[in-house]
């Protein structure tokens, strides 16, 4: 289990990436190459952090002991 | 002589051996135990240690209770009380009587529930239902939390407020179920393995808002142990408050002592996650840039060395070029650390326009060799019919080489 988002190995990379740049170790090529990548991912976990609102769910069984998922409404508190 | 054989032939035993004798033979037979009577003589004595005689209508039993249990008790001992004892019988040789070595104790009759609390604890503690090493990582950014709990309760509202709040892009699967009352426990233990069954969920919380020891109850049933310790998805407990322990937080993965501080455990806070992710693309830059800045040294330096007067003007162009580059992204990099509250996207945006591969759009490509992709900066790498890549504005093709034309 505990399997990895595509949003965190996403933002391992960008970890990685600026590790990378760091060390200096890279040619201009590569850099180029892996900084454009950086900057894909700095932007595809931005996007993924602004996703629409949380959608909330109810799981719930059929008789066939197969899995549905409704729309749940849950009547919010006043605060 | 006949009567000093004999006497040689009786074991006669000192004081202190057939004390030993007795005190392993109690200890021996009579294992660690429950015992309930009522308290009396009840004596705290300047040594922090305290001592009673347990009794009921016929008998009574000396007992001891250490300091360093006595004073963890969570309610006063007086005489009149009834009790039940968890301890063991020895021998105090000195005075030559046996005791009782109490190791807990709970108020009888209000203790009903305490009391199988304490037993079913002990019994999955040594089954290591509760071992460290059993315990599953949480995840760190789960995109879908799987919640057990009543749609009515408290506990929902608030688990729903602050992930909407911390997280909006999280989604939220609610299997519900009763938390109080006959198959409460039951029902509580199902919808965890059916949300393992359905498995499209990264965490679980379980759990109810606050309420007496009796409405928590389901959470200290074994069913509920059993079925958080199997579940393969890490789940973290919510019951009550603060001071409510249940042998479902003992069980989970991770104990929250609350609902609400459930669901902030759960996820990070999107704004913290986006500074995280803006200081990062910072780096980011300020590497590259610090790549440009020696490309740019290269650059002029082989100029220098080759003296290629026609190549000259592109050269100090492209040098030039790089100095834009540099000019640009150390504004950037100063604006966004200024401007914290800059959108990200924004800049992003900004970035990529003035990323090296602009160059492209000014009318210069670059060619790649096929298969591998390897980039061709001489042309005495290519062969005829060698494949090659060209990725110039707006796009790419691919092509053969037809012919090579060597100018050094």
């Amino acid at each position: 289990m505990a399997q990895k988002s595509s949003f965190e190995k996403a933002l391992n990379r960008l970890d990685e990436i600026v590790s990378q740049l760091e060390s200096g170790d890279l040619s201009l090529d590569e850099s180029l190459k892996i900084f454009q990548e950086g900057i894909e991912l700095s932007r595809f976990c931005t996007k993924k952090l602004s996703e629409a609102e949380s959608k909330v769910k109810k799981l719930t069984k059929t008789s066939s002991g197969k899995f549905k998922l409704e729309d749940l409404k849950i009547e919010e508190k006043e605060e | 002589m006949v009567i000093e054989n004999l006497v040689k032939q009786i074991k006669i035993y000192t004081v202190s051996e057939i004390t030993d004798e007795i005190k392993s033979l109690l200890e021996l037979n009579l294992p660690t135990l429950w015992i309930e009577g009522e308290i009396s003589n009840f004596i705290h004595h300047s040594s922090g240690h305290r001592y009673f005689t347990l009794k009921d209508g016929n008998a009574q039993i000396k007992s001891v209770l250490w300091r360093d249990i006595g004073d963890f008790l969570k309610f006063e001992i007086e005489d009149g009380m009834k009790v039940v004892v968890y301890g063991n019988i020895s021998v105090y040789e000195k005075q030559g009587q046996y005791q009782l070595y109490v190791e807990d104790i709970v108020p009888a009759g209000l203790g009903k529930f305490e009391l199988a609390f304490r037993q079913l604890k002990e019994r999955l503690f040594k089954e290591g239902l509760f071992e460290e090493e059993h315990k599953k990582p949480i995840p760190e950014f789960p995109q879908t939390i799987g919640i057990v709990t009543s749609s009515t309760g408290a506990a929902i509202q608030d688990i729903i407020r602050i992930l909407h709040r911390r997280m909006p892009s999280v989604e939220i699967i609610l299997n519900p179920v009763k938390v109080q009352g006959d198959g409460a426990g039951w029902e509580i233990a199902q919808a965890i393995t059916d949300f393992n069954q359905f498995k499209n969920v990264d965490v679980l919380i379980i759990g109810r808002g606050g309420g007496s020891l009796e409405d928590l109850w389901a959470f200290n049933e074994e069913i509920v142990a059993r079925a958080i310790y199997a579940s393969e998805i890490p789940v973290v407990s919510a019951v009550g408050h603060e001071i409510d322990f249940t042998i479902a937080d003992l069980a989970a993965d991770l104990r929250a002592p609350t609902p609400s501080a459930a669901a902030e455990l759960v996820v990070k806070d999107k704004r913290e996650v986006l500074s995280q992710i803006k200081n990062l693309t910072q780096s980011l830059i300020e590497y590259q840039l610090a790549q440009i800045a020696d490309a740019k040294i290269r650059v002029k330096t082989a100029a220098e060395s080759y003296g290629m007067k026609k190549l000259w003007d592109m050269l100090t162009q492209k040098a030039q070029r790089i100095d834009e580059l540099v000019k640009n992204m150390g504004w950037l990099v100063n604006q966004s650390l200024k401007n914290s509250k800059q959108n990200l996207a924004n800049v992003m945006g900004k970035l990529k326009a003035l990323s090296p591969l602009s160059i492209l759009e000014r009318g210069y490509s670059v060619c790649y060799k096929l298969p591998d992709l390897i980039l061709v900066k001489d042309v005495n790498k290519l062969k005829l019919e060698d494949a090659v890549e060209v990725r110039l504005h707006k796009g790419k093709f691919k092509g053969k080489v037809e012919e090579i034309e060597k100018n050094w």
